[in-house]
């Protein structure tokens, strides 16, 4: 856990803001600053481009390396993102949900907040997202699958982007996280039309299976096409080509420095 | 017919009562087929459009069930021009994305590249650093393109309908724009001029004084254009009220761009969440309240007349503001100087000199960075832009390693598509051209 705490940035949060909100969100955001929670640690690799073997005498073989994701906040949240639990708090039980139980954790980064909902409120949170006059994302811009094999339990992800432009541009992130053995998410096409493709685009890639999805079929590969290539596990496939003498392998056997 | 004829879609014999007429449609003579047919008294058909079709706008296919001339049913089909780019996006350094997200939609090649570097910027938390002489030049490339994407959109949608002097037109000043295009980043499309931290290189010398003189000529093609197109009673026939979308069927459908400005609401990123300074330049958005392609056409228009504007405010800032095009930082910057030698644009013979023969430091800090890139620390991001389209959203999760853990780009013409059969359905056949075109797809950044 070598790695820094990443810093929540209030100055692209400042940015968004109106200057008269400006002084309660520097007070909000050194609140933040205090919680002690660590980065998340994915993954820790050992080496750099294959240099595993006792004969390494280059020293990367013995290169460690954390792959760790930024870490969870803990209420209050920066600005108009505290709205957010506040409002879901206060609405979900009308569905038969709660805050607590809806929503695993909630992470700001880069001026982003990512709300991480599990997935079975997933279609109540994106519903009162959408519906409560104070949040109004009445957009959603996709779903992107994102494929993270270290993770047991929890490889798959589904990111979706929302956007609100009744209130000027306002921007959250939902994540829900499933597993291999389970890749099964709740479609949101009955809250998010528009998700129609996004999420059989997604299903195509990655293999997640949108529950409630009116036709989930592949868009992208053919329809007999085995397997969902954006997944870590799937190869990239190439052949190595010659150039002025000299085997160039294909990219995905190349040296990687990550 | 004859009744040797073995066909795989009729079932066995015993049967063929209960499956009905089944209609063989291929090869066979046509007056045979079309008298079997309207034996069956349906005029009920269902005709594959595309994806080899001219009138797609590339490798679209429509499905669309035909009663008579009426589409009662349309559906788009997509997926024939995936390439794979997000896929090999994670294969190579964060520099080399550029030169593959710029080949999603090739008509904007800017927006992908400027997206895209916004979001690894973010990512680096380097934002702020980038120099304000290479922000200018992002948003002269972009309002550039968005000039020859939209004259492109004028150009195929007039083709499709049969007005061909709208094409030659419509691409005579396209090539105006990519002259100038060519010019600055060497390339016409596919330029990959926009790098994480800046711009690849500087204007070149004169390029200012190009574009100034291009303005007032695009402006006279622009008139031309509003001349063919505005008042035209075929073409007002052919697109009023055709493509029907109203705000409600847009929001639904997460649909941006000029076919969300013709519903008439002013939603445009550039105003609403600007990026790269939009919000000190003079321009307004242009709304139409006809919610059809008549609308969509006299807004891209319009916006082409605005891009010209900004263009001029950015020829303006450009010339009053000297400086760096990358950031300092030399651990992201790109090593290399470039200059013009006898083969070619490449690195000057001054950077060759210095790193092979002066410093050494230099040398392996141009290895490093060429061949193992930099590292950007762990997190994602989402950055959203004002293509021609609608918004083109980039999201960017990285590792912490040297290539994106996972780029996805939501290209606005993917999402508007789902529209086809929103606007097509219950409308004419001929209709059905029109609103694709209203749409303005490019299947390069549809499919990826």
């Amino acid at each position: 856990m070598s790695e820094p705490t990443p810093q929540t940035k209030p100055d692209s949060v400042v940015a968004q803001e109106s200057a008269a909100q400006t002084a309660e969100v520097h007070a909000a955001s050194t609140q933040v600053a205090t919680t002690d929670a660590l980065p998340e640690v994915l993954e820790v690799r050992h080496g750099m481009f294959g240099a595993h073997d006792a004969g390494d005498t280059s020293g990367y073989g013995g290169l460690v390396r954390t792959v760790a994701m930024p870490a969870p906040v803990q209420r209050p949240l920066d600005g108009w993102w505290d709205l957010v639990p506040e409002v879901l708090t206060r609405t979900l039980p009308d569905s038969g949900a709660s805050y607590d139980a809806a929503v695993e954790k909630v992470v700001a980064d880069r001026g982003e907040v990512t709300f991480f909902v599990r997935r079975e409120h997933l279609v109540a949170v994106a519903r009162a997202l959408r519906d409560e006059p104070e949040l109004r994302f009445e957009i959603c811009t996709g779903v992107s699958g994102v494929h993270y094999p270290h993770e047991t339990g929890r490889e798959l992800h589904a990111v979706y982007h929302l956007l609100s432009i009744t209130h000027g541009g306002r921007r959250v992130r939902l994540e829900v996280v499933c597993p291999d053995a389970d890749p099964h998410v709740p479609s949101v096409v009955s809250v998010y039309p528009g998700n129609d493709w996004h999420e059989r685009e997604t299903w195509d890639m990655f293999g997640l299976v949108f529950d409630g999805h009116p036709a989930l079929t592949r868009i992208l590969m053919p329809d007999d096409w085995p397997g969902h290539p954006q997944r870590k596990d799937y190869p990239l496939g190439g052949i190595p080509v010659e150039y002025k003498g000299a085997q160039i392998p294909p990219p995905d056997e190349r040296r990687s420095y990550s | 017919m004859s009744d040797q004829m073995t066909d795989a879609y009729a079932g066995s014999g015993a049967d063929q009562s209960l499956q009905g007429h089944v209609l063989n449609a291929s090869g066979g003579d046509w007056d045979d087929v079309a008298a079997e047919a309207s034996a069956l008294h349906e005029e009920r058909i269902v005709v594959n459009m595309g994806p080899q079709h001219p009138s797609t706008h590339g490798v679209l296919r429509l499905i669309l069930e035909l009663d008579g001339e009426t589409v009662t049913e349309a559906r788009a089909g997509i997926g024939y021009l995936h390439t794979g780019i997000e896929k090999n996006m994670e294969f190579r350094t964060w520099v080399q994305g550029v030169t593959f997200c710029t080949r999603m939609d090739y008509l904007s090649p800017m927006f992908q590249e400027t997206a895209y570097c916004l979001a690894v910027e973010k990512l680096l938390g380097v934002t702020e650093q980038v120099p304000e002489r290479a922000t200018i030049i992002r948003v002269l490339m972009m309002e550039l393109t968005r000039i020859s994407s939209h004259m492109v959109a004028m150009a195929t949608g007039g083709m499709e309908m049969g007005a061909t002097t709208v094409m030659t037109v419509g691409f005579r000043e396209r090539e105006k724009v990519l002259a100038v295009i060519e010019m600055i980043t060497g390339l016409r499309m596919n330029n990959a001029y926009i790098r994480p931290g800046g711009v690849a290189q500087d204007l070149p010398p004169g390029a200012i004084d190009r574009i100034r003189d291009m303005i007032p000529s695009l402006r006279v093609g622009l008139r031309d254009l509003e001349r063919l197109l505005n008042e035209n009673p075929v073409l007002r026939g052919r697109t009023v009220d055709v493509g029907y979308l109203d705000l409600t069927g847009c929001i639904a459908l997460g649909v941006t761009g000029p076919v969300l400005r013709a519903t008439g609401l002013p939603h445009d990123l550039r105003k609403l969440t600007p990026y790269c300074g939009y919000e000190t330049y003079d321009f307004e958005v242009m709304t139409r309240d006809t919610c059809d392609a008549y609308g969509r056409l006299r807004i891209r228009i319009d916006e082409m007349f605005e891009s010209l504007s900004i263009i001029e405010q950015a020829a303006d800032r450009l010339q009053s503001t000297p400086g760096p095009v990358m950031v300092d930082d030399k651990k992201i910057a790109w090593p290399a100087q470039l200059a013009i030698g006898s083969d070619g644009m490449g690195n000057s013979l001054d950077h060759i000199k210095n790193i092979m023969g002066t410093s050494m430091e230099a040398l392996i800090h141009h290895f490093k960075l060429v061949t193992e890139g930099f590292r950007v620390p762990a997190g994602q991001v989402y950055v959203a832009v004002e293509s021609p389209k609608g918004e083109l959203g980039v999201h960017l999760v990285s590792d912490g390693g040297t290539r994106p853990y996972r780029a996805h780009f939501r290209d606005p013409s993917f999402n508007n598509l789902q529209a086809v059969a929103a606007m097509c359905e219950g409308g004419q056949i001929a209709d059905v051209i029109v609103a694709v075109a209203s749409i303005d797809p490019v299947m390069g950044g549809v499919d990826r």
